[in-house]
């Protein structure tokens, strides 16, 4: 074993993502605090390594049907990378690639794993963990003794700058995995684009499942278009088929800033807070005072949501 | 085809939640469990497979309280067997998803099937999601994240990733996968369907063995998230809190 905390180098577009720089600061500071390294494991993409400043070694894998991601390929290739490096700790995000790999490796690597962190900290010898579970409505502190382990940590967590510095890292490629040919990438496609960009306004009314059914949409339409906004929604709005894609706000949504953020019947997951976190103003409308959204929200209000829209309309003079 | 939907119970999010006395789970005693929405999902697009393709679709939970419900209910939206294992008891605690998946391994170790759907998540998979897990153990490939499968010529899945980047990827049989969302919103099923499947009975009861398997975390205490930064919140009737809202976007220029 070795103290090193390896995470996975993601990428989106060609682009290393925010929460690989995330991880990348917290793997250097629990890394430093053990006596060991922060290593990156890049796969298929060689050319960014140089960006991984954070870490103090990089380790690519790139080969044949790498340059795609694949759950099986990628697997295979962070079984390589920790069969090298026995590291102490894997830190994997909670995107689409961290929860396809985090359980499996868990299991191949035969490694406890923790999902939905929001914190790791050292503790003599043992890893302590904060998870938000139940769609962020309690918290639970795992304890790890043993000496290997996976974490899978929810995106803005940590600071991305503490990952993002310069610095020439040891990079060293390892031979790739041989291909097990059970997954194979086809293609890609980007949303398609919608009548508005949520993105890009400066005031934004969001529905959630609080609404219950989709005519009753019509009431949270009323008022945005009264104070001349968009209407955005949480995920179940979007799969029950009640508003396009283009209107998501999340992980797998968009992610806004407007200066306004104005939601109705949404608790507020850390999946839909990925997405608005960082509005200039939230003010949310939960029948629930428990809801996490307050936690978030700058102003919030209990009221019935049936109750309150008809009000703002009328006030907004719609 | 034989795609076989594994189902699970989780409380209710909408619901208070409260501690247990020594601080190590949620207070099971007033929960109301529901069938996870994602497991909805998993069904909906196996049934949507069914129906393109006559694939066969059998409904599996393990026995956790309310489970019978789910599975009754899934028999009327069109599942061909409903399977309950017992034999772990899932009712007075938090059972992890290395156990859950070890459970289901088992089964599924003496079974045929081509393609096993689950949902990508749980709210309570502290230990992880069951769908890769499960794989890993039965050393097949997995993909989570899923929002659609084509299963007419080979398999090929839809994979969401962040953004709503959505890469379609052909994967070998058999394969686990972790359904984000189904191709259409889970259909409705009347009450009375699901009251005709009750009293037809018709649940399949299958006893396995503990499996040994766990999560390996010690959970040290489990409690209400600290508000920290907790939202002012706007009081008065309907009307004033509705015109305290206007005030403030108002104060922000974004009215005329
Ligand atoms: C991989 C992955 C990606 C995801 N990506 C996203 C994403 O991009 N965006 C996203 O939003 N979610 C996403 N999710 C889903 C996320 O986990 C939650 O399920 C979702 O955000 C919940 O939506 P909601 O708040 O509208 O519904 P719920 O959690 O069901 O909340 C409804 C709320 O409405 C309140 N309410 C009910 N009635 C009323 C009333 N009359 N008046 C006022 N309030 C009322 C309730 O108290 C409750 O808090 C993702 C999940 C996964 C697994
Ligand atoms: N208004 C709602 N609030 C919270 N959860 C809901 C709501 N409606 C449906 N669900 C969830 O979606 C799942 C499927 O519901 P149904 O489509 O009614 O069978 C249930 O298990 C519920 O957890």
């Amino acid at each position: 074993m070795s103290n090193d905390v390896v995470v996975i180098a993601e990428c989106a577009g060609g682009v290393l993502t925010d929460t690989t720089f995330e991880l990348l600061g917290k793997a250097r500071q629990l890394a430093d605090g053990w006596g060991g390294q922060a290593i990156a494991v890049l796969v298929g993409n060689d050319a960014l390594a140089g960006q991984l400043g954070g870490a103090g070694l990089v380790l690519t894998i790139d080969g044949p049907g790498l340059g795609d991601y694949s759950s099986d390929s990628y697997l295979e290739a962070m079984m390589v990378a920790v069969a090298a490096r026995t590291p102490r700790l894997v830190l994997l995000p909670t995107t689409t690639a961290g929860l396809d790999l985090a359980g499996a490796l868990s299991v191949r690597w035969d490694a406890p794993l923790v999902s939905y962190v929001v914190d790791v900290v050292a503790e003599g010898d043992a890893i302590v963990t904060t998870s938000q579970i139940y769609g962020g409505k309690i918290m639970a502190e795992a304890v790890i003794t043993t000496e290997r382990a996976v974490a899978a940590v929810i995106a803005s967590s940590f600071p991305a700058n503490a990952g993002r510095q310069d610095g020439n890292p040891v990079i060293e490629a390892l031979t790739p995995p041989a291909s097990s040919g059970r997954v194979k990438f086809r293609s890609r496609a980007e949303p398609a684009g919608g009548d508005v960009d949520i993105t890009e306004v400066d005031l934004l009314v969001a529905v959630g499942r609080g609404i219950g059914s989709k005519d009753d949409i019509d009431l949270v339409q009323e008022f945005a278009n009264a104070i001349g906004a968009p209407v955005a929604a949480s995920r179940p709005i979007v799969d029950a088929g009640w508003l396009p894609k283009t209107r998501q706000v999340g992980k797998s949504g968009l992610k806004v800033k407007p200066r306004a953020y104005v939601m109705f019947g949404i608790s507020g997951a850390p999946e839909h807070l990925e997405g608005m976190r960082d509005a200039e103003l939230i003010i949310a409308c939960n029948t629930d005072a428990k809801a996490p959204i307050f936690d978030v929200a700058h102003y919030g209000t209990t009221v019935d949501l049936f109750d309150l829209l008809p009000e703002l309309t009328e006030k907004a003079g719609g | 085809m034989r795609i076989v939907v594994l189902l699970k119970q989780v409380p209710d999010l909408v619901e208070e939640f409260e501690i247990n006395d020594d601080g190590s789970d949620v207070d099971r005693e007033y929960l109301t469990l529901l069938l996870n929405e994602f497991d909805n999902h998993a069904l909906e697009e196996a049934l949507l497979i069914k129906d393109a393709t006559g694939a066969s679709v059998d409904v599996v939970g393990l026995d956790d309280s309310g489970i019978d419900q789910s599975l009754y209910s899934a028999l009327a939206k069109g599942a061909d067997r409903a399977i309950k294992l017992t034999g772990l008891d899932t009712s007075s605690g938090w059972v992890d998803s290395h156990t859950r998946a070890a459970a289901f391994a088992g089964w599924l170790g003496g079974e045929t099937f081509d393609l096993v759907l689950t949902g990508v998540q749980a709210a309570d998979d502290l230990d992880g999601q069951l769908a890769p897990i499960l794989a890993a153990m039965l050393d097949v490939p997995q993909l989570s994240v899923v929002v659609g499968i084509q299963a007419t010529e080979g398999v090929s899945v839809d994979q969401e990733f962040a953004g709503g980047v959505v890469a379609t990827l052909d994967v070998t049989t058999p394969a686990v996968i972790g359904v984000q969302a189904a191709r259409q919103a889970p259909r409705y099923v009347p009450i009375a369907k699901i009251r005709q499947a009750q009293q037809a009975g018709g649940i399949e009861q299958v006893t396995i063995p503990r499996p040994g398997a766990g999560a390996g975390l010690t959970i040290r205490r489990m409690y209400l998230p600290e508000q920290t930064t907790h939202a002012e919140m706007l009081t008065g009737s309907d009307k004033e809190v509705a015109g305290k809202i206007i005030d403030l976007i108002r104060a922000r220029g974004l009215l005329k």
